[in-house]
């Protein structure tokens, strides 16, 4: 049944997101392209320009998105209750049995360890949507050898946002919309 | 104080957490660290309902708990005002604003993904957005602590999901039992120093 799929689908994205509403990149990617093939590669990446530009995290953004294309607005009301309930409980047990700064050491200790590993899992998403804008090919390791063609508008904007964040440290939603304009007047042009 | 008027004060109490977090979840762009400083404005600055500490302790736990930092923080927020009805609350007012923004986006986009001019604009936009998230990770990598281990942590998940397509999860895992182990070994270290 769709809405149990969805429910536990991102039931798995809610427990396995350490670190933060990047991390649950790589997850969202795995469970909605890879294994359920609810959105394409492009869908997906179109899906994260999205949700970066509206309020709210990602992985929420992406549960109410993939919940109301497979199966309404009851998909995404049961995408998002299963993403908000490993939250729910993990976080009211640990509140209840964590006395403060006792166990402060324990949470610092398992940050340091965690975040090597999700940094490294961000950094592939990252990489991953850089590669299916810019070289047309799904990001699929294997495929990487065969690239079709390299899209040298996407590589340009591409460049120019990084260029500008590094440079000006400006808002990401900032990078997004400009990067939007940049992409119609440029492939209008080219076309 | 009369039963009806502690029932009142508490529903007014629920009331106030549920608009409050609704406002925080409509408002707040850009990821779980921007909403928790407008939760510290709203919640310690403006209401007292926390003290600075408790909003620290909430942000640390927020952090380390799986799952987004806004709902975990504000699980927590509801939880220490009004406890388990008071988190159902405060996520109902977290969760609706994506939840009806991006259901009414999602809408709009399979109607007019396939227009030519929206599709430019997505494309633009994907370039974007893989440069914003290459560069969170990069200055995540700036961060992360100098050293041998962390290293080794970092480029053994990198080439084991980049070039072998390594579960997530598993990934995942294994760094939690090694920070337990690390932290195992770190507290027996302690006890034979203190003796």
């Amino acid at each position: 049944m769709i809405f149990l799929q969805l429910f536990y689908s991102f039931f798995l994205i809610g427990i396995f997101t350490l670190g933060g509403g990047y991390a649950s990149l790589s997850l969202i990617q795995e469970q909605i392209v890879e294994k359920n093939n609810w959105l394409t590669s492009s869908e997906y990446v179109d899906l994260i320009a999205i949700s970066q530009m509206t309020p709210g995290p990602i992985a929420l953004n992406a549960a109410t998105f993939v919940g109301q294309t497979t199966a309404g607005f009851a998909g995404s009301i049961s995408a998002t209750l299963g993403y908000v309930t490993p939250s729910f409980i993990i976080v009211i047990t640990l509140a209840y049995f964590i006395k403060k700064s006792k166990n402060k050491e324990a949470i610092d200790i398992m940050l340091d360890t965690l975040r090597p590993s999700v940094t490294a899992l961000i950094m592939i998403s990252g990489f991953g949507m850089a590669f299916t804008s810019i070289l047309n090919i799904s990001f699929e390791i294997i495929e990487i050898i065969k690239i079709k063609s390299i899209d040298i508008v996407s590589l340009l904007i591409f460049t120019f946002s990084f260029f500008l964040i590094k440079k000006f440290k400006l808002n990401p939603i900032y990078i997004i919309i400009f990067s939007g304009i940049l992409g119609i007047i440029v492939y209008k042009l080219f076309k | 104080m009369t039963k009806l008027n502690y029932k009142n004060k508490k529903l007014k109490l629920h009331l106030q957490l549920f608009l409050s977090t609704l406002y925080l979840s409509s408002v707040t762009f850009g990821g779980g660290y921007v909403i928790i400083s407008f939760m510290k404005k709203i919640f310690v600055e403006k209401h007292n309902w926390l003290t600075e500490d408790e909003m620290l302790d909430i942000t640390t736990l927020a952090q380390s708990s799986p799952g987004s930092i806004a709902i975990n923080a504000s699980v927590l927020v509801g939880y220490k005002m009004a406890g388990i009805t008071g988190a159902f609350v405060t996520v109902l007012g977290t969760v609706a604003p994506p939840l009806f923004i991006i259901s009414f986006i999602s809408i709009i986009y399979s109607k007019f993904s396939q227009n030519e001019n929206v599709k430019f604009v997505l494309k633009g936009m994907n370039s974007g957005v893989s440069a914003v998230i290459i560069d969170v990770s990069t200055s995540m990598f700036k961060k992360i602590k100098k050293s041998f281990f962390s290293y080794t942590i970092f480029f053994s998940s990198f080439l084991l999901v980049f070039l072998l397509n390594i579960d997530v999860k598993i990934i995942i895992i294994s760094s939690i039992i090694l920070g337990l182990a690390r932290f195992f070994i770190f507290k027996k270290n302690n006890e034979r120093s203190l003796k």
